[in-house]
């Protein structure tokens, strides 16, 4: 992360501290002197908001934990016992139930600008990998958190998906008992989920590091797509950046709070105030609004493709859904980075944003036609954005010409708004 | 930059566009919920004592026969935010009640009188017991009932709700059950031992029996006895008991939210005055 | 832009003056709600006074209660008890305040001060070392009242710390006798 500072210990103790552990001149290298392209702009900030909220989630959980107890038969009580008795228990839990609905808002945002910026590319591959990576850690630790309340979705949301498991051939059941450590979850499953949903949010951080790391090897991506070239290109990281984050941060408390202190259920789901029993399923399992999407993809294969099983084609499809993003810097065959000097990537990228939420609003719908013809026509869509769109495209299409440098590109708007 | 946002709020359009000219996908989905007023709705939104407390009476007179508010604690009752009854008015309740504890020193469970700590008894030990008593029906605790009911709101009312924080959904559900009892239509055939209820969440029959009447429960404050009354007063005290915290988090909110404003403001100018001497 | 450069320090020094104290207000309002949500909850807080039927406890026998997570020893002292500990002169003890809770606190550590009025046979006590925080074991020691086995503090049977490294008598909790048969303790 250094190589950029020009720190000079200024004090004896710094200077003591600087030959044994140089951690000091690492932080003024990556976050303060570190030369940041200067016409970021305000999709930028998302990065470091995703970063505040994961801050909120881990500092909130910790707290939680301090009340809460992973047991089948207290969970429920537990939680209405934060709800009711713990001092400002209830603010504690309604920043993290909502927490991880803002930590998915602000990653979904941060990923889109990923792919119209081209942000991915060369030579920032490793950087969107370990992003993936983390959106993945997200999802599950996000499914195993929801468990924890022991309500009815908990129980039956756990339920859905780990029967996905019982889709793989001949393992499949030895999977998903292993995963229960029962004959359907159960008390066990509670307390590994909870084991889990505690450790993965540290492994997120330490990844959360490689990929602040990685991408600073390469320095930002910006706007223009155009790698800096001198130092007429580029501000220091503090302030400049450190203030604009800030204030998009506070922006964003401004939406967080929204939820938190008006509308704290709006995001959940009412059947999960019944708690947890395994004789009735609610009439619709639906997941938190930020796996919908993939649940809608799941949902999408109702046929049997040759060997594979219709239930199994499904969980292939989901998983590739995800496992698709991996690969995505070796599927965009375009050298041109940003989506501004390309039209008809931009209309294709307009196309699968599209795609995405209307996938996110079947995936809300019941299994039951004229929803699930729509959602084969969008999952279709979503594949063949990275299958064929975006190998094709780079082969065949003129990209505007792209500015020679970031400071010409922001004189060029300077005059033209002049 | 403003390009970005213009072509962005474009392609919302065009996703809302869409989702609107669909046909009324919602349709069919639960029961219709008739949007109620409620002193506690808004973000200035606080509960009115004097209605928690003739709803409280409404569930001690009527519905704590079979339903229990296990979640619920005598001192409640006392406590900031809630009906505003007094620390000896509710010690007096508590000790109506009768509470098994033990086990003593012989080794018995035993009976005493209620304490304010105490939480609310069940009406039955477990749950066979109530199908037992409830022809195989099982009375649903009611502590969260007003947070555990929704009707699906469909588009594009699920968007609007978010900019006008209605989040009544519940306590209108549950006043749209208790005024929903009507004579089953021509041709709807209901059985043995339901009722017809079209706003019953699963079904348009239940086995709860109308619990309201006019003049059931004897009101002293001279609101008026009947049904509609009845039920709206329960059904705010319910949301109360879903939400005991409901006023102090509207209240913290609107505190936290103008300075949220103030100190973005500040540092909006903040941010500006540093970036003035760079071109961008 | 020059015309600025004199009168903009100034401005300037506010802005960021006023930005940092607002931010530094809302960091500590933050804090609060999450060190507060370690403090006792309601439910624990409800829970602070108990009642305890003390009639079955015969003249030289003790019950432990538990009374905020903690052992309330209830003890019916014999007649040579008391006159064991009344003998004691107060410029002989360690500690010489009652620490009563009942009580004001200079009150001196006489046998009368760490019972209560009308119920000198009856002694209520924190049953917790002063130490740090055993349970000490009844009816043993050097002065026939408590003894704790941790650190070898003995106190008489007054419940007063008479040899050992514990630095106060043991704390009378706030309570009363309701009637004769029934100790509100909190």
């Amino acid at each position: 992360m250094a190589g950029h500072s020009t720190y000079e210990p200024q004090n004896a103790g710094a200077k003591w501290l600087e030959r044994r552990l140089p951690v000091l001149s690492l932080v003024h290298g990556s976050f303060v002197a570190f030369p940041t392209p200067k016409n970021l702009n305000y999709w930028w900030t998302f990065g470091g908001i995703a970063f505040f909220v994961l801050v909120v989630q881990l500092i909130t959980g910790i707290v939680l934990v301090m009340h809460y107890t992973p047991n089948d038969a207290l969970a429920f009580a537990s939680v209405e016992h934060i709800m009711r008795d713990v001092n400002y228990g209830w603010l504690m839990r309604y920043l993290h139930s909502n927490g991880a609905s803002m930590f998915f808002f602000a990653v979904y945002i941060h990923i889109f600008r990923g792919m119209y910026y081209g942000s991915y590319k060369e030579p920032r591959e490793i950087a969107w990998i370990l992003g993936v990576l983390l959106f993945f850690l997200m999802v599950l630790t996000a499914f195993m958190g929801y468990v924890l309340p022991w309500g009815q979705m908990s129980l039956w949301g756990a339920t859905v998906i780990t029967n996905l498991f019982s889709a793989v051939p001949v393992v499949g059941e030895a999977i998903t008992t292993w995963l229960w450590g029962g004959f359907a979850v159960g008390n066990p499953t509670l307390n590994r989920f909870f084991s889990l949903h505690y450790l993965l949010p540290f492994v997120i951080l330490g990844v959360v590091m490689l990929h602040i790391w990685a991408f600073h090897v390469a320095g930002n991506n910006n706007p223009v797509g155009v790698d800096p070239k001198s130092d007429k290109d580029t501000v220091p990281f503090h302030p400049y950046y450190t203030l604009k984050d800030l204030f998009a941060i506070v922006v964003f408390m401004i939406l967080f709070s929204w939820f938190v202190f008006y509308l704290p259920n709006y995001l959940g789901h009412a059947d999960n105030y019944i708690p947890a029993n395994p004789m009735v399923t609610p009439a619709h399992i639906v997941p938190e609004w930020f796996l919908l999407p993939f649940y809608a993809i799941l949902r999408a294969i109702t046929f049997d493709i040759g060997p594979i099983p219709s239930k199994l084609g499904g969980v292939i499809a989901m998983g590739g859904a995800i496992a698709i993003l991996f690969v995505l810097p070796w599927l965009d065959t375009s050298k041109v980075r940003s989506a501004n000097y390309r039209p008809v990537y931009r209309f294709f990228f307009w196309l699968f944003f599209f795609t995405t939420i209307m996938l996110g609003w079947l995936g809300s719908k019941p299994a039951e036609q004229p929803y699930i013809a729509w959602i084969q026509f969008f999952t279709v869509l979503y594949f063949a954005h990275f299958l064929i769109v975006l190998p094709v495209l780079g082969l065949i299409e003129t990209p505007r010409k792209v500015p020679d440098s970031i400071n010409d590109a922001v004189l060029g708007k300077s005059s033209d708004a002049a | 930059m403003k390009n970005l946002m213009f072509k962005s709020a474009r392609a919302l359009a065009v996703v809302a566009g869409l989702a609107v000219a669909g046909p009324a996908l919602a349709a069919g989905e639960g029961p219709h919920v008739e949007k109620q007023p409620w002193s506690f709705a808004g973000p200035f939104g606080q509960f009115d004592k004097a209605q928690l407390q003739r709803g409280f009476q409404v569930y001690q007179e009527v519905c704590s026969a079979c339903h229990g508010l296990s979640y619920v604690a005598f001192r409640n009752l006392a406590e900031e935010g809630g009906p505003g009854f007094s620390v000896d008015e509710v010690k007096a309740l508590a000790a109506e009640y009768s509470i098994e504890d033990g086990p003593d020193s012989e080794g018995e469970m035993f009976e005493r009188d209620g304490k304010p700590f105490d939480k609310f008894p069940s009406p039955f030990p477990n749950e066979q017991a109530a199908r037992a008593s409830n022809n195989g029906a099982y009375p649903p605790d009611l502590s969260l009932m007003a947070k555990a009911r929704a009707a699906l709101r469909g588009f594009p009312w699920f968007v609007l709700d978010v900019a006008t924080q209605y989040q009544e959904n519940g306590p209108d559900y549950l006043y749209g059950l208790l005024t929903g009892y009507h004579e089953a239509p021509e041709g709807v055939e209901v059985p043995e031992g339901q009722y017809y209820n079209p706003g019953f969440i699963s079904g348009s029959t239940l086995a709860m029996a109308p619990p309201l009447s006019d003049e059931l429960v004897e009101y002293s404050d001279g609101s008026p006895m009947t049904v509609d009354q009845y039920a709206r007063d329960v059904s705010a005290f319910l949301m109360w008991t879903a939400e005991p915290h409901l006023e102090s988090r509207k209240r913290i909110g609107f505190g936290v939210m103008a300075f949220l404003i103030l100190f973005a403001s500040l540092l909006y100018f903040t941010k500006r005055k540093i970036w003035r001497d760079v071109d961008h | 832009m020059e015309h600025t450069d004199t009168a903009e320090p100034s401005r300037r020094d506010f802005l960021y003056i006023a930005t940092g104290a607002v931010g530094a207000v809302g960091a500590g309002a933050l804090a609060w709600p999450f060190i507060h949500q370690m403090n006792p909850d309601a439910s624990a807080l409800a829970l602070a006074s108990i009642e305890v039927d003390v009639s079955a406890v015969e003249v030289g026998q003790s019950i432990t209660v538990t009374w905020r997570g903690k052992p309330v020893f209830i003890r019916q002292r014999t007649e040579k008890e008391i006159a064991e500990a009344t003998e004691v002169p107060i410029a002989d003890l360690p500690d010489q305040f009652a620490r009563n809770a009942n009580l004001e606190d200079g009150a001196d550590a006489s046998d009368a001060n760490r019972a209560t009025t009308g119920k000198e046979a009856w002694l209520v006590m924190v049953g917790v070392c002063t130490h740090l925080g055993c349970v000490p074991l009844g009816e043993a020691g050097e002065y026939g009242g408590w003894f704790c086995p941790c650190h070898g503090s003995h106190y008489d049977t007054a419940g007063r710390i008479r040899k050992g490294p514990a630095p106060e008598n043991m704390l009378v909790p706030p309570y009363k006798f309701s009637s004769d048969d029934v100790v509100v303790i909190g």
